[in-house]
């Protein structure tokens, strides 16, 4: 079994297994349901149709980059980020959002979005994690 | 020879002089600051001592080249003092002391007696500041010079670039020992304000920092992190960053990535100097003057 498949099951696992929601900072900007879906540990209201059911992303955070570093979204589609780091707190920070997230080891971590514009939207590690910290960021590639 | 004079000329033999004027400072009110003094320091940043790359082909010998041009400016200033990044970081904790002992030792070479260091996150986010302490002391004090009140901040012991709530506390009480119309200067290493967010270029809590300080109508902050001059404002505080000592980056938000600027063969240490700040006896104008590495 290969380290990434390893990860993989290991990341599906947690999820399962249900890793808490952590919190993160104010979102303005966003919408009202990734701004709910942020700040509380409390289940998501539930979806009327299966088309609302948030898409998941997994991410994984290890020095000194994020994999995936280009993730492609929909206008208006909510998307989970479930993000696993493997070695250090790093932290996901999402300026444009006004969001961000410490990545602890060992727990998963749940960011809600839903992009209003299309656009390019980056994203990085905000705290420092050695010698290459500088490399490790990422973008969302927002369509229409 | 006046020191007015003396920017003049430095200014004609390369350097640059920038005139630091204070938004609300024309007027000065209750408490008297007769005994403020002309003065001029000097800020050194980001030397990044250990770093190898080419990004500066000569990295292991621009450190003493700029201790050798301030030592040989024609008057000495007042102190100098290093705005982070001493070192470039490592995993290694016994590199980590190696390379900071290194720096120390290639200072040391300065004529001013006085030198006062701060850590940049390259020295001490990976180990919460334990060996710059070794070898510095405290990641944050305060001093007085000649009427101006420093206030050396850090805002990288914490992996996460926050002013921690220890160090908050002491900062208000600080603070409040001042005159609401005292020249104060902060020294710092990140910026305190959202320079550049998608870079990392911001201190996380820097915006509870600034409205501390708001209140306070003589307020300059010097400050390191992104290898290059760069000059803002906010709201009558007035915050300048200094160049590196190992190589430029580019402007805030100007590219995709944050990447150095490549080394220039024919231009070696292009974008890399140190500065000048003279304090002017009211103590709350600075004049500014930008030097190479090497001077002409």
């Amino acid at each position: 079994m290969s380290n990434n498949t390893s990860r993989r099951r290991m990341l599906r696992q947690s999820l399962i297994m249900g890793s808490g929601l952590t919190a993160v900072s104010l979102l303005p900007g966003l919408s009202a349901w990734a701004q709910a879906q942020a700040q509380s540990s409390k289940p998501a209201p539930k979806p009327t149709t299966q088309a609302s059911e948030p898409r998941t992303i997994e991410m994984v955070a290890q020095r000194f980059k994020f994999t995936p570093n280009e993730i492609h979204l929909k206008k208006g589609e909510k998307v989970v980020l479930a993000i696993q780091s493997l070695d250090f707190v790093h932290g996901m920070n999402i300026p444009d959002f006004n969001m961000r997230a410490d990545l602890f080891p060992g727990k998963i971590t749940r960011i809600a979005l839903q992009p209003q514009h299309s656009g390019t939207v980056d994203f990085l590690c905000d705290n420092f994690c050695g010698d290459g910290h500088e490399t490790m960021h990422g973008r969302f590639i927002v369509s229409d | 020879m006046q020191r007015r004079d003396f920017l003049s000329l430095a200014a004609l033999g390369g350097g640059a002089v920038y005139v630091s004027a204070l938004a609300g400072c024309a007027h000065r009110a209750g408490a008297d600051y007769a005994s403020i003094q002309s003065f001029y320091f000097v800020q050194l940043s980001d030397t990044h001592w250990g770093y190898s790359g080419p990004a500066n082909p000569d990295a292991a010998v621009t450190l003493r080249k700029a201790v050798a041009s301030v030592n040989a400016l024609a008057e000495q200033p007042d102190f100098v003092v290093f705005t982070g990044d001493l070192t470039h970081t490592t995993d290694d904790p016994v590199e980590r002391r190696r390379r900071l002992a290194e720096f120390k030792s290639i200072v040391a070479d300065l004529k001013v007696s006085t030198v006062r260091f701060i850590p940049g996150e390259h020295d001490a986010s990976l180990d919460h500041g334990v060996a710059f302490k070794e070898f510095f002391g405290d990641t944050y004090f305060s001093f007085e010079h000649k009427g101006v009140h420093f206030i050396a901040l850090d805002n990288v012991s914490d992996p996460g670039a926050k002013v921690d709530d220890a160090q908050m506390q002491w900062f208000k009480a600080e603070l409040a020992k001042l005159d609401k119309q005292a020249p104060i200067v902060v020294i710092t290493h990140r910026p305190l304000f959202d320079l550049a967010p998608k870079w990392d270029w911001a201190t996380r809590n820097g915006a509870a920092v600034v409205d501390e300080l708001m209140p306070y109508q003589n307020v300059t902050v010097f400050y390191g992190h992104i290898h290059q001059e760069h000059h803002h404002m906010t709201g009558h505080i007035t915050h300048h960053s200094a160049k590196s000592l190992i190589f430029p980056l580019p402007a805030p938000g100007s590219q995709d990535k944050r990447t150095p600027l490549p080394w220039d063969p024919s231009q070696p240490y292009k974008g890399l100097g140190f500065r000048e700040v003279e304090s002017e006896q009211t103590g709350k104008a600075f004049e500014l003057a930008e030097f190479p590495v090497v001077r002409a």
